[in-house]
């Protein structure tokens, strides 16, 4: 017998909410950034999840595709960043303020 | 806890239990921690968790890549940032530019959480079975995996290797140092080190502003 889908959702949601919750009350865009990563992981275990729970293989299809596009998001990302950095506009998200009207 | 051990042989309740306290708390570590680099490295403790708990519900196919690409390449790559960037910058925490943000955003964040886990109890997952294929075993996880991605999902995958490469040339675009005709902070991604160096009054100019922040 194995653990309960539950209880597997029960913690993907939980890693959620931390995620959601530090990408708003952080403010170095770089941990921003990981918190991101946090809830991609989180979606990705109840991916995983499901395909167990259901038989469907669907499930780890979208896991690997989920991964590849958190890699090009953290490479553009990342070079958003260094950008903004080079320009000096400060370490936190509320000093980039350029696109305010 | 009584409730998973009475639907959960023994060894797969302490491997959830031990993964998912791993879990958490470098999800929280994240968080709280004040130095970017002990973010990175809590965030690590989280993806071997979420691993862990990949191989507990045999996809071992995806817990090595999660290893691989998000352990060795992702973190490794955040590491690499903070380092260029300078880990001595520290979050300003004292000045808050919205105030009872932060407690809005841990009250919402916990309501919602209650109420996404309030709405899937009872009916956790619910749907057709093995619409896009079963599921095979641990010992043909791989196999089963890569048919489906070569066939059902091949559109997709096509798709994914011209994001990658939509990505690399970003990433080179972002950068690329400007010509020596571009005047100085006109591109998008003006200078690197060797340039903010060559510009020392830039530099001094705001080096005083970042120590009375701090």
């Amino acid at each position: 017998m194995t653990v309960p889908v539950s209880w597997y959702l029960t913690l993907a949601a939980l890693l959620f909410t931390v995620g959601a919750v530090g990408l708003l009350v952080r403010r170095n865009v770089l941990v921003m950034f990981m918190c991101v990563e946090l809830m991609l992981n989180a979606v990705n275990l109840t991916f995983v999840t499901f395909a167990r729970r259901l038989n469907d293989v669907g499930g780890q299809a979208a896991v690997f595709f989920v991964l590849v596009v958190a890699a090009a998001e953290v490479v553009v990302g990342l070079g958003i960043i260094v950008a903004i950095y080079r320009r000096r506009l400060g370490a936190t998200a509320d000093d980039v303020h350029g696109l305010r009207g | 806890m009584a409730s998973l051990l009475a639907t959960a042989s023994i060894p797969d309740a302490l491997t959830f239990s031990i993964a998912a306290v791993i879990c958490v708390s470098g999800a929280f570590g994240v968080v709280l921690a004040r130095n970017p680099v002990h973010s990175a490295l809590m965030l690590v403790m989280t993806l071997f968790g979420v691993a862990v708990l990949f191989v507990e519900q045999d996809a071992q196919f995806l817990a090595a890549v999660q290893v691989i690409v998000y352990a060795g390449a992702i973190v490794v790559l955040f590491l690499f940032v903070i380092m260029l960037l300078g880990v001595d910058r520290s979050e300003v925490v004292e000045r808050d530019p919205l105030p009872g943000q932060r407690w809005m955003a841990i009250g919402l964040g916990v309501l919602t959480l209650v109420e996404v886990l309030a709405l899937g109890r009872g009916r956790w997952a619910s749907g057709p079975h093995s619409v896009s294929g079963a599921l095979g075993g641990p010992a043909n996880n791989v196999s089963v995996l890569g048919k489906s991605i070569f066939t059902t999902y091949l559109l997709a995958f096509e798709a994914t290797s011209a994001l990658l490469v939509i990505a690399v040339v970003g990433a080179v675009v972002l950068a690329r140092r400007p010509r020596d005709g571009a005047g100085a902070g006109a591109g998008a991604g003006a200078g690197d080190e060797g340039e903010s160096l060559g510009q020392p009054s830039q530099v001094g100019s705001k080096q005083p502003e970042d120590a009375a922040d701090r």
